[in-house]
């Protein structure tokens, strides 16, 4: 890999690492080596920069994170009410809520249940090590990534799922990060490890939160692991204030016959990138990777989306659609990589965007790579306007202009919504999609013009 | 009810574009008419710029409905008054029911004229009653609108939207040749089960066929953008019989 880094930007990170391993002396040999190999990837990494050259950080340029300081600050309190007010919430669900990267027993609702292991990651790991240790950091630690690195080399608690094998959990098991209030700005390293073992089934919801008003960096990794035969629904709710940084990572591990379908949407942060891969790991798996993406004023939002197909006969199915108002950006990175061995695979990618202003740009870069022969594939993108006759059909028919646009955008993000399944979570994101088109739509400038 | 005086229109931002010549036509409370003429004569562009499409710019005239000047009034305040443009291909809307779309129309016209709004359960009782007489199937209309449609499940769709709507004026583009018989009763249907004393209709036509389940009161040919020959249903079967080869050939002599 072409070193195309801000070799500074380390140094912002440096003391509060010589802190943290002074800190965290105590800490298992293992987890602190985990750390260490950690902490030398990203030194070498940095924070990447946009330069000619650096492929995966094209169209992204992290220039204003670089700029901040960012300070181990104390954290503000959270409560349940105040998690409730903005972020999905049901009784029923097991929720586990994770405060600045700490688990927090006090704020998760956790029900007893056979074989549903629901425990904080520091649990897990003095407890469960074996098990753990196999796991842990295999997926997204080791390799060449600057944040999963980063966010491996501050690795200190998070949320630990287990689901025993053949066990289905009805209830979905809400995992809500939450960045606190602080007057400085601060970097959190959520992290979440997902161990759903054979024939296991469950729903997981994962929602980033942050109730700060001041600019913030959060670094989520999450790692699942899914057992043959296994079926999980994940869904991802980014929720940032429009001021902080997002770099999200997500790897999955598919044994054979595995389901894993995932919908996320993205609506938060000034800079945020959902960065997900999953690795169809034995014979016969299937992954769909779906998700919304809404943006206005100077947001940017990059959807750095890849399946690798390993072995014979499993489906992917990539769909995004974002909306994009104002000055923003939107990037969708799709990537299938069908390997030699994966015959009979079959991969689909698909982004459709609708732009509601001249001033805002998606870059678009679905991508095949395959090595094998005999396999379906199919891959588009397309970036469009809301057009003129759709408007006057509406219209026509004695719906305002304002009112016509709103349907229509409503309209175009209905498929995705639809698949937020669990009554309260699909609640959720109608609210937040209804209330956010009238903001959209007051940074248009496009909308009805052919 | 609607009077349109030396109507003149082009196409927007496109110079020595006029398609209308100074079209003049009253429409009378209660009345059918009838427009037909060959393809490119203006009348598809006619039934548009009465309600308003953005693409046209009205050069001169005017036109009046229930004694108001209507040119510069945008698409959903004509609907507000009581207009309505059946499409000939309407618009497939993913992602919007035409449920809640029918729902936003009524808000939407009951906010313009300051009625009360209707409540859900009513409009419910409205709607699931209009889908039944216009025999729409009901599990279409959970769909997007007009997406994956067949051609005569649109038209019904378009005649569910007028019943539901209740305009003073309907206006009907069925300017294509291709519509197939299940179609044409389709419309033919849902206009005749409309009409009555207080509703007027102008059905934009090609042919004749159309007029074999309509009849108009009135049938007005329209050639290069003007109207060459207003007559009773008669008209129509002249047309039928000859075309439209007397007029173009008049036409491009008064040209």
């Amino acid at each position: 890999m072409t070193l195309v880094t801000s070799p500074d930007a380390v140094d912002k990170f440096s003391s509060a690492y010589e802190k943290f391993t002074v800190e965290k002396a105590t800490s298992p040999n293992w987890v602190k080596k985990l750390r260490e190999q950690a902490w030398s990837t990203f030194s070498e990494i940095g924070i990447p920069t946009k330069r000619r050259g650096n492929e995966l950080w094209k169209y992204t340029n992290l220039q204003p994170l670089t700029a901040l300081d960012f300070y181990a600050g104390h954290s503000g309190s959270v409560t349940t009410a105040r998690i409730k007010n903005s972020a999905p919430w049901d009784d029923d669900w097991h929720t586990l809520v994770v405060v600045d990267g700490k688990f927090s027993s006090e704020l998760s609702r956790i029900n007893d249940i056979d074989g549903l292991q629901l425990i904080s990651l520091n649990e897990a790991i003095e407890t469960e090590t074996d098990d753990l240790k196999s796991l842990l950091a295999t997926l997204a630690g080791k390799e060449e990534y600057a944040f999963s690195a980063l966010n491996t080399a501050f690795l200190d608690d998070g949320a630990y799922v287990s689901v025993a094998e053949g066990v289905k959990i009805e209830q979905p098991i809400h995992v809500v990060h939450v960045t606190s209030e602080s007057v400085e700005s601060r970097a959190v390293y959520p992290r979440l490890l997902v161990d759903a073992r054979a024939g296991s089934s469950i729903v997981l919801i994962e929602t980033h939160l942050n109730i700060a008003t001041t600019s913030q960096f959060s670094a989520p990794v999450v790692e699942i692991f899914q057992g043959e035969s296994s079926s999980l629904r994940h869904y991802r709710v980014q929720m940032e204030n429009e001021i902080s940084f997002h770099l999200g990572t997500t790897r999955v591990s598919q044994q054979s016959d595995t389901d894993f379908t995932s919908t996320s949407f993205a609506v938060g942060a000034q800079i945020a990138r959902n960065d997900i891969h999953s690795l169809l790991d034995a014979p016969g798996a299937s992954c769909t990777l779906h998700g919304l993406y809404m943006t206005n004023g100077v947001q940017h939002q990059d959807q750095e989306i890849s399946t690798t197909h390993a072995k014979p006969g499993g489906t992917s199915d990539q769909f995004y659609k974002g909306i994009l108002s104002g000055k923003s950006q939107a990037v969708f990175s799709g990537k299938v990589i069908v390997m030699r061995d994966a015959q009979k695979s079959d991969a689909s990618q698909k982004d459709l965007n609708l732009l509601l202003s001249r001033g805002a740009e998606v870059d678009a870069k679905p991508s095949l790579e395959i090595y094998a022969d005999d396999i379906t594939a199919s891959h588009g993108a397309t970036a469009g306007h809301v057009d003129r006759d759709t408007l006057f059909y509406l219209q026509s028919r004695g719906v305002d202009e304002e009112s016509a646009k709103a349907i229509l955008v409503r309209g175009f993000a209905e498929e995705m919504l639809n698949e937020f399944e669990p009554t309260a979570l699909y609640d959720f994101v109608e609210r937040v999609t209804d209330e956010r088109i009238p903001v959209l739509l007051s940074e248009s400038d496009t909308i009805g013009t052919a | 009810m609607l009077e349109i005086n030396k109507l003149h229109a082009s196409v927007i931002d496109i110079e020595n574009s006029e398609i209308l010549n100074g079209i003049d036509l009253t429409v009378n409370k209660g009345e059918v008419h009838a427009i037909m003429g060959p393809n490119g004569s203006g009348k598809s562009t006619l039934a548009n710029v009465l309600m308003g499409r953005p693409d046209y710019e009205v050069t001169g005239g005017d036109i009046t409905f229930q004694n108001q000047s209507i040119i510069d009034l945008a698409p959903d305040q004509r609907a507000h008054l009581g207009m309505f443009l059946a499409f000939q291909y309407p618009a497939e809307i993913p992602g919007v029911r035409p449920w809640q779309f029918l729902k936003s129309a009524l808000d939407s016209k009951a906010e313009a004229t300051g009625e009360q709004k209707m409540s859900v359960r009513n409009f419910s009782k409205l709607f699931d009653e209009k889908v039944q007489a216009v025999g729409i199937n009901p599990a279409l209309v959970k769909r997007s609108l007009n997406e994956g449609f067949s051609g005569g499940e649109k038209k019904r769709n378009e005649m569910l939207q007028l019943e539901v709507l209740q305009p003073t004026l309907a206006i009907l583009d069925e300017t294509d040749s291709g519509l197939d018989v299940d179609a044409l009763r389709i419309v033919a249907e849902g206009v005749n089960s409309m009409r009555s004393p207080e509703r007027s209709f102008i059905v934009v036509t090609h042919y004749q066929r159309l007029l074999n389940y309509i009849t108009p009161d009135v049938v007005h040919i329209l050639v290069n953008g003007e109207i060459v020959k207003t007559g009773g249903p008669e008209l129509a079967l002249e047309v039928e019989k000859d075309g439209y080869k007397e007029y173009l050939s008049t036409s491009e002599v008064t040209a």
